[in-house]
């Protein structure tokens, strides 16, 4: 036996596993299911539950399996491996006890609670509890706590168990949960019932193994058995987090992550768990035509006729500017169609940005795995506030900081990032520190998308770079240098080479006037105010910035309501699956402008979302790898060194590049959900930062 | 357990601690590692209670989170897990009566009734703002049984007349002296001492060290070394001194009768209490100059006559005597003077 295995006897089955393993995880390797409460992988082990109880052979009392560590045990008197039972007539009896107990002061409130359904307690008491109680006294009862407008509290209901005070304290780092008082009136709160503030709230509500926690937005909406759930990928940031989209009729009831342990482990953001009623509200459903100043509901074939005569004037009048949430299929084909009708003015990067023309993907990728930072030994931040622009991916540099001493420097607006870092300073001009800091095996050097929309963000980029190479960050197995993207869609938009064509100018040369013509692609990010006397044709599924501007409407599908490619920050190309139907007469984005090609006399050569995402692959051969970062294997490109075309970085700080994490996209801002949300941060911003 | 809950009116909105506060608080800081100072915890929120007139307000438990960079939550948690921090006003005399099973037994019950009737509801402050109670658990003076504790100190050996008396004067305003109040010394047998009466069992004369019978005798490293004085050897084999013999009456220090308000105030003595200061009266001990005369016959015969053997030599009566009769101060005898010596205070004395 080697020194780090231990072997165990579980229900007659020898295992043998490392010594670091708790009981529980040694009882699963072998097979057996343990029941917990408390435990949970990602959070540290409390132990207060006393569900996982197990059988010990020789030991006086039951063990709790996921406090006792493998290594700890020792053998049998005779050097035998110790024996556990997980089943039996005495383990049944110690669970059966936990239960009664756990069971005492809970609430029979099963038929009107938002958890029934998929309920841990619910579930373990149908294996292990009684049929009936004897407890005979008063049920205690607790006061119901506010946690804010996300998460719903029934305080009675709950057990203890801690797990949402442990993640609260230890993965989103915001520590403002807490159980106070003892014994019997040991209550979980927030600090005098302030609501939460962390980006990864909503978490709790699945960590909750009780209904005491609920979500508040999707409060006695529906039944778990009666929701259609389709797996499919958020696009709330750039980072791609794996969602399953639940949805009743043709509404989509609430969102829900999904494990993928290479971008989002389990966790969801705010913004991506409570958009969907955004979904629903402000939706373009029809086409609308402006007429006498008035945007008009009219026919598709109207919208087209009149989409033809807007378009029908010099190409380079007109401009493409395609938006944040962009899907790769209808940049794809927004793009054949521009360069079709002889359009060179398309752009899918924000105003002023000047990046990605180097055909280089690496120069605009995050390059290294948003996993690989817990193989990192130093991040450096330049630009970029993580916690609002890539909640999750924060969440997991804390974990890297706090268990792997993970160091971190930040170039840019000093804020709270909820892990400890250097602040090297907030102006371009530290970006030279960074080269200082040398002796790292593993650095990461990640540039804020919004870094590079400054006018000397291709300087920015070159001097990162710069800082990046002498520090050892590119290596034959380690790419650490990359750019972490805000908006979902830019990535994928970039791939299929939605920039500027010979000739063409970029975004901001489309918007600062000379234009005849725009097509916003969802594009509501943008500063429409100095676009002059123009015609735009907004395509796009919420009734935004864009459309209010818009002379043309065309109604396009949202991302739940489409099977649509997009690639996330780290190069990751996932698709997200139609969980709904497109609102009323709204189409996929890519659909409409194989329509409009038709009606333009400039047919596209694709006729189903098959055939065009074949010439995707066949224009681009990442797309052909579904699920698939490149990681480490971008250090080839990135060997030579970033040029920065002879600019040189400006001594303007850095500014923040979200100021309101809940509002940063169409759908965000048509939710109410994300608008309580906003105005509660604001309202906490002022009085708390008086006292 | 009734909800703890904070009384955020009454807390206001700011708290400061004391100026005196402050080096007891890096005391406390000054224990623990810079990086690990959120172990002062407990430490500082009871010092903030101190300094909040005996309760723990909100805006105090900010400031000893603010104090140590902890998050309020997790200030908050131990605040609430904590009884003996309080979370809403008290009195100015707050007090605790135990009620456990000991105290239960020999009537705390009925002196839970005292409380009801002379102050109302547990926690309730009466309207001068002198007097709350509540109900706590064990105090660990169950030999005294029943007992209270009011601010600091324990009031011991309780009857409801006793304690009655008690809230009485506090109400009022008039100190009381904690202790037992049955005539007894701590927890020593009502009544003086029934055991251990002899007196070298407390002048370190059963202290010597004595060979043991049946010990191996170590072969002498050096044979040639001069043997042990006799004397000393003598005294190692003695265990148990000849017990002395019982004071005669002859040894009854000189007695004098005074008028009122001529006699010294005793209790500038170390060692000498109001109940030892009214003992002595009674014996016709007045004034220093008596005692600083004190022979030793004396000496044995008063320890005698009072049950504390040797207490007169270790606490040095005699020569504190002399001092003070020559009219010089000693050092207790100014921090008497001063009034900083709770027990050398007359009853009533406010």
């Amino acid at each position: 036996m080697s020194d780090d295995l231990f072997k165990l006897n579980i229900d007659g089955e020898e295992v043998e596993v490392p010594r670091s393993y708790t009981l529980m995880q040694a009882c699963e390797e072998a097979g057996a299911e343990i029941p917990r409460f408390c435990y949970h992988e990602r959070l540290s082990v409390a132990g207060n539950c006393r569900m996982c109880l197990v059988q010990w052979h020789g030991a006086p009392k039951p063990i709790a399996s996921c406090a006792q560590t493998v290594g700890d045990m020792r053998m049998n008197p005779d050097g035998t491996p110790p024996n556990i039972s997980t089943k039996g007539d005495y383990v049944e009896k110690a669970r059966n006890g936990v239960m009664e107990f756990l069971l005492i002061n809970h609430p029979l409130d099963c038929p009107i609670c938002d958890q029934g359904g998929e309920c841990d307690l619910q579930d373990q008491a149908v294996a292990y509890g009684r049929a009936d109680s004897r407890y005979e006294l008063n049920k205690r009862a607790v006061e119901d706590k506010n946690m804010g407008p996300l998460v719903k509290t029934i305080m009675t209901r709950c057990i203890q168990c801690t797990r949402c005070v442990r993640f609260a304290a230890e993965v989103a780092g915001v520590e403002e949960i807490g159980m106070i008082s003892r014994g019997e009136g040991a209550e979980i709160t927030t600090y005098l019932e302030e609501s939460l503030t962390s980006e990864l709230s909503g978490n709790v509500i699945d960590l909750c193994p009780v209904g005491a926690l609920t979500s508040k937005p999707y409060a006695y909406n529906a039944r778990p058995w009666e929701l259609r759930k389709t797996e499919s990928v958020d696009i709330m940031d750039a980072m791609g987090a794996n969602i399953r989209v639940d949805a009743k009729g043709d509404a989509v009831m609430r969102i829900m992550p999904v494990i993928n342990e290479a971008v989002n482990e389990e966790w969801l953001s705010d913004k991506s768990r409570f958009i969907w009623d955004g979904l629903a509200r402000q939706r373009l459903d029809k086409p609308y035509v402006r007429r006498d100043g008035k945007l008009t509901p009219v026919n598709w074939g109207e919208a087209f006729a009149a989409t033809k005569d807007v378009l029908s004037i010099a190409p380079e009048k007109i401009g493409f500017v395609a938006g944040d949430l962009i899907e790769v299929e209808q940049a794809k084909a927004a793009l054949d169609l521009a360069r079709a009708m002889g359009v060179q003015n398309t752009d899918c990067r924000p105003a002023g940005a000047a990046y990605g023309t180097s055909g280089v993907r690496e120069h605009y990728l995050m390059n290294a795995p948003l996993a690989a930072v817990e193989e990192a030994d130093a991040l450096f931040l330049v630009g970029t506030n993580p916690r609002v622009e890539a909640a999750v991916w924060n969440a997991r540099i804390r974990k890297a900081w706090l268990w792997n001493e993970l160091k971190v420097f930040v170039v840019g607006e000093a804020s709270d990032l909820t892990y400890d870092y250097t602040h090297l300073g907030s102006d371009p001009s530290a970006i030279a520190e960074i080269a200082k800091q040398a002796g790292f095996e593993k650095p990461m050097v990640v540039v804020g998308e919004s870094a590079l929309a400054r006018e000397d963000g291709n300087a920015i980029l070159a001097a990162a770079n710069d800082a990046a190479h002498s520090i050892g960050s590119i290596k034959e197995d380690w790419a650490g240098f990359g750019v972490l993207h805000t908006a979902a869609g830019r990535v994928g938009a970039l791939d299929t080479g939605f920039v500027p064509g010979e000739g063409g100018v970029d975004t901001a040369g489309i918007l600062n006037g000379g234009m005849d013509a725009i097509v916003l692609l969802g594009a509501d990010e943008v500063d429409l105010s100095k676009t002059g006397n123009v015609k735009i044709i907004y395509i796009g599924s919420h009734g935004d910035a864009g459309a209010s501007k818009a002379d043309i409407i065309l109604p396009a599908a949202a991302y739940t309501e489409m099977a649509a490619t997009y690639v996330n920050t780290e190069g990751r190309v996932q698709m997200t699956r139609r969980a709904v139907q497109p609102k009323g007469e709204a189409r996929e984005g890519w659909a409409i402008l194989r329509a409009l090609s038709d009606v333009l006399g400039k047919k596209l050569p694709y006729d189903s979302a098959d055939d065009l995402r074949a010439a995707l692959r066949e224009a681009n051969p990442i797309f052909a790898g579904l699920g698939y970062a490149p990681g480490h294997e971008g250090a080839e490109a990135l060997n030579e060194k970033i040029g920065s075309g002879g600019s040189s970085v400006s001594g303007a700080p850095f500014t923040a590049a979200i100021s309101d994490f809940y509002m940063t996209n169409p759908i965000a801002r048509a939710s109410k959900t994300m608008a309580e949300c906003s105005l509660q941060k604001q309202g906490l911003e002022t009085p708390v930062a008086a006292e | 357990m009734a909800l703890r809950r904070f009384d955020l009116e009454a807390g206001g909105d700011s708290f400061a601690f004391k100026p005196e506060t402050e080096p007891t608080i890096a005391f406390w800081l000054g224990k623990y590692p810079e990086d690990k100072k959120r172990s002062a915890v407990i430490p500082l929120l009871w010092l903030a209670q101190k300094d909040n007139a005996g309760w723990l307000s909100e805006p105090a438990m900010r400031e000893v989170a603010d104090r140590l960079e902890m998050p309020y939550i997790r200030v908050y948690e131990v605040a609430t897990f904590y009884t003996m921090f309080r979370l809403q006003p008290v009195g100015k005399h707050h007090i605790q009566l135990c009620g456990t099973t000991p105290c239960m037994l020999r009537g705390a019950n009925d002196l839970k009734e005292v409380c009801e009737k002379k102050i109302g509801k547990p926690m309730h402050v009466t309207d001068d703002g002198r007097l709350s109670w509540e109900e706590v658990e064990c105090l660990g003076a169950c030999v005294n049984a029943p007992m209270a504790q009011i601010n600091d100190y324990y009031y011991e050996d309780l009857t409801t007349e006793s304690f009655g008396e008690i809230l009485d004067k506090l109400g009022n305003g008039v100190d009381v002296d904690p202790g037992p109040f049955v005539d007894r010394l701590n927890s020593a047998p009502q009544g003086g001492l029934t055991s251990l009466m002899e007196g070298d069992l407390f002048d370190g004369s059963r202290n010597a060290i004595s060979e043991l019978p049946n010990l191996p005798s170590a072969a002498p490293a050096e044979p040639e070394a001069a043997p042990a004085p006799a004397p000393e050897a003598e005294a190692k084999t003695t265990l148990i001194k000849d017990s002395k013999p019982a004071p005669k009456a002859e040894d009854k220090p000189e007695i004098l009768t005074v008028a009122a308000g001529e006699e010294d105030d005793l209790k500038r003595i170390k060692g000498i209490g109001p109940v030892n200061e009214k003992a002595l009266n009674e014996l016709g001990i007045f004034k220093f100059r008596q005692i600083a005369a004190w022979t030793p016959e004396n000496v044995d015969w008063v320890e005698d006559f009072m049950s504390f053997p040797g207490r007169i030599e270790r606490e040095d009566w005699i020569a504190q005597a002399k001092t003070l009769a020559e009219g010089e101060e000693t050092e207790f005898s100014k921090r008497v003077d001063a009034g900083e010596v709770e027990s050398s205070k007359d009853e009533g004395e406010t």
